[in-house]
């Protein structure tokens, strides 16, 4: 049963170089903070970024996944309040979970959660789908 | 600088774009979908931020997409994105304000299928100083 308050299963996503230049390719970003270290470094990053809509992609996994498929999701939003910084060789953790905040007419809302090494990275991040 | 006379217009992007079924299984393949039938909510991205950097950076908008962050997304989907659908892009400025020198331009895309609005998105986009 799906009522306000409920507080949905946690869910681990890996992020890594090698995610980060598929996903470059998958959606046409090629900005070279997201795969280039000495330039993202040049214009004052601590490292190479994740892009943040591969960010919200894979929270988007997670709504869709909640949803019962993408085509149950209505709308969705976030804003991009921190980076998700992958060095070179590692494997870093987005960490998502999620409340229900509203229940009604056959809709329901979600505010999400989105960290990564422990930094929320995702703010007013929210999502509705039909039930 | 954005030409601030061009807050409020709505600019229609230059070519349709037409979405193939490798495009949507690559989109899936980064995000671990396994359908592929219909297009993962924020797989538009690729086409409104392709559109929004070509009409945003004509010069009589002017806005410079070398400094540019993203500050936050909105989608709305009124009917899911398949493989073959043809879509238009149109984006309309909303509000453009300056602040600590940062220009934040918020803009709004509608892709439409054969007239039908299918996804809004909102984006705000912070070109730093």
């Amino acid at each position: 049963m799906i009522e306000v308050g409920t507080v949905l299963e946690e869910k681990v996503f890996h992020l890594d170089r090698a995610l980060l230049k598929q996903y470059a390719d998958a959606s046409g970003d090629q900005n070279p903070i997201h795969q280039n270290e000495e330039f993202a470094v040049s214009v004052g990053l601590p490292n190479v970024i994740a892009h943040g809509m591969l960010t919200m992609a894979l929270v988007g996994k997670y709504v869709s996944d909640f949803a019962g498929g993408s085509a149950n999701v209505l709308e969705y939003s976030a804003r991009f309040i921190k980076p998700v910084i992958v060095p070179a060789g590692e494997k870093v953790d987005l960490t998502v979970s999620a409340t229900v905040a509203e229940v009604q007419d056959g809709k329901v809302s979600l505010s999400l959660s989105a960290t990564s090494a422990g930094v929320k990275v995702l703010g007013m991040a929210k999502a509705v789908v039909q039930q | 600088m954005l030409n601030p006379d061009s807050v409020g217009s709505t600019f229609a992007g230059t070519d349709s774009v037409t979405v193939s079924q490798s495009e949507i299984d690559a989109f899936c393949a980064v995000i671990g979908e396994s359908n592929t039938t219909i297009a993962p909510p924020t797989f538009t991205i690729r086409i409104t931020l392709t559109q929004f950097e070509e009409i945003l950076t004509r010069p009589e908008i002017g806005l410079d997409w070398s400094r540019l962050v993203h500050g936050d997304q909105k989608f709305e989907i009124f009917s899911p994105v398949k493989a073959g659908d043809n879509l238009t892009c149109a984006a309309t400025i909303e509000s453009y304000r300056l602040a600590a020198g940062n220009e934040i331009v918020s803009v709004r895309s509608d892709l439409k299928r054969e007239g039908e609005l299918v996804i809004s998105a909102w984006s705000t986009l912070v070109v730093r100083a």
